[in-house]
């Protein structure tokens, strides 16, 4: 055998190893792709299914969500739109500057600088009939931006749920979003009063429950202003104006018309 | 004891690679809060030394002195690679529960501690073999200290309620202080001192002798 130590053998063990590695890893990441890509989406369907409390009802998640209708909404004008909702990706959404506007600073209660056009949503019936509205949300909170689901009942005012999906926040704090029993307080909240205004928040505290608008109040996570904060301004935006508002009257027409 | 058992097991309180050695002791901190993803770092940390050693004591006559470290290295993060992509295949939600702690193995001092220290010198049999009962010994520590931490934390062993909990009508009120990872200190060290009060060698020498204090000569009179 030669010098091990020469240049040449340096080079060449070098430069074999990092091809024959690089060979095998790109060989199982490829192999495993498709696998790790279910994953991710069937840890989707289970966080809108826990947000809209469905897996009780139905056994089980994969149940639950083929109950679920995707659709691809127009946040501009609150319509349904006939776009393929399976190829749908808000990433890709947020990068070709023709499917997202940019948002003023006064427009932008959530700090999330670009709102897309198109949103998919979700829609659980029952004997032909809507139960849940699920809408995905989004909003900075102290380090990150949350990402989940609101789902909302029928009534397009009573919330069913919230539950996040993505975060960056401080565990024990701010990550107590995550906490049952926190995610528990939201189910029956209302959003909107008698005259449409938009009440629901995050309150500093507990709710004292003989207040009257105890049911547009939750109570807020201690030590995580910030992030409780956070959360009471994406509700505000996606339940605006600029966010689901018009899809929702329209949906409550439909509704109500039946 | 044969040589292969002794390689085998010696590293499972003889010379245990975080009570002896003290390494790895940053992923015995972080995943040690629940049981079960406790379990899973623990195979894929073994998996991960038991071949890194086979690979690198294979090549190991082949390896250029100069860039050793980095043909190590390469072939670690190529397992660790490997096995992140597997457990994101196969068990998404441990894996996102150990989020970058698999990522870490690579750091891991113990999976490159052994690649120098004996897979460079040894046959590809015994390093295996040298690697596993590391990555049983490191195995060890871990499971107790999971174990202990979400009994204590949670009244809980992998997931099934043990302790029941005053939230739920019972009667134990759990130790939040057993939920962070400062908790892991304490009982790794505790393991330390009980594994030292019983195998009296593993106690090292002091650096320097204490100095005895001085003694009392000046007497205080009182008036």
């Amino acid at each position: 055998m030669q010098n091990k130590d020469s240049i040449k053998n340096t080079i060449f063990i070098g430069l074999g190893l990092c091809l024959i590695c690089a060979a095998v890893i790109s060989f199982i990441a490829v192999g495993l792709k498709q696998l790790q890509k279910q994953n991710i989406i069937l840890d989707q369907q289970k966080k809108i299914v826990a947000a809209a409390n469905l897996e009780d009802f139905y056994g089980s998640v994969s149940d639950a969500y083929n109950s679920i209708e995707e659709i691809i909404i127009d946040l501009d004008t609150g319509n349904f739109t006939d776009l393929d909702p399976s190829g749908y990706d808000l990433s890709k959404e947020l990068q070709d500057n023709s499917k997202y506007i940019n948002l003023s600073s006064a427009e932008d209660i959530a700090t999330i600088k670009v709102r897309e056009n198109y949103s998919k949503v979700f829609l659980e019936y029952r004997d032909d009939e809507l139960n849940t509205v699920i809408l995905p949300v989004r909003g900075y909170g102290l380090w990150g931006i949350l990402y989940g689901y609101l789902a909302i009942s029928n009534d397009l005012n009573t919330i069913v749920g919230l539950e996040f999906y993505e975060h960056k926040e401080t565990p024990g704090l701010g990550a107590e979003i995550d906490n049952p029993a926190w995610k528990a307080l939201w189910n029956g909240k209302k959003l909107f009063d008698d005259k449409g205004n938009l009440l629901i928040k995050v309150v500093k505290g507990k709710v004292a429950m003989n207040e009257a608008d105890s049911n547009y109040k939750v109570d807020g996570l201690s030590g995580a202003t910030l992030t409780s904060n956070g959360v009471t301004n994406l509700l505000a935006f996606w339940l605006g104006d600029l966010g689901y508002l018009k899809f929702l009257s329209n949906l409550k027409e439909e509704v109500t018309n039946v | 004891m044969s040589k292969a058992s002794e390689v085998l097991f010696a590293p499972l309180f003889k010379d245990n690679p975080i009570a002896l050695q003290v390494l790895g002791i940053c992923s015995a901190l972080a995943v040690t809060s629940k049981l079960y993803p406790t379990l899973i770092m623990c195979v894929a940390l073994t998996a991960t030394i038991t071949l890194s050693s086979f690979f690198i004591s294979l090549i190991r006559n082949f390896i250029p002195n100069n860039i050793r470290i980095i043909v190590q290295m390469t072939i670690i993060s190529s397992l660790v690679i490997i096995v992140d992509q597997l457990l994101k295949a196969y068990d998404y939600e441990t894996s996102k529960t150990l989020s970058v702690f698999v990522g870490l193995i690579i750091t891991n001092c113990i999976v490159m501690g052994r690649a120098e220290a004996y897979a460079m010198q040894n046959g590809p049999a015994m390093s295996a073999l040298d690697g596993f009962g590391n990555g049983l010994g490191y195995s060890l520590i871990l499971i107790i200290v999971g174990s202990i931490r979400e009994l204590i934390g949670s009244g809980q062993l992998l997931g099934y309620q043990i302790l029941q909990m005053t939230t739920e009508g019972g009667w134990y009120i759990p130790n939040n202080f057993f939920l962070l990872p400062p908790a892991s200190f304490l009982i790794i060290g505790l393991f330390i001192w009980a594994l030292r009060s019983w195998k009296k060698e593993q106690v090292e020498v002091p650096e320097f002798s204490m100095k005895q204090n001085a003694p009392k000569e000046i007497k205080v009179e009182h008036a």
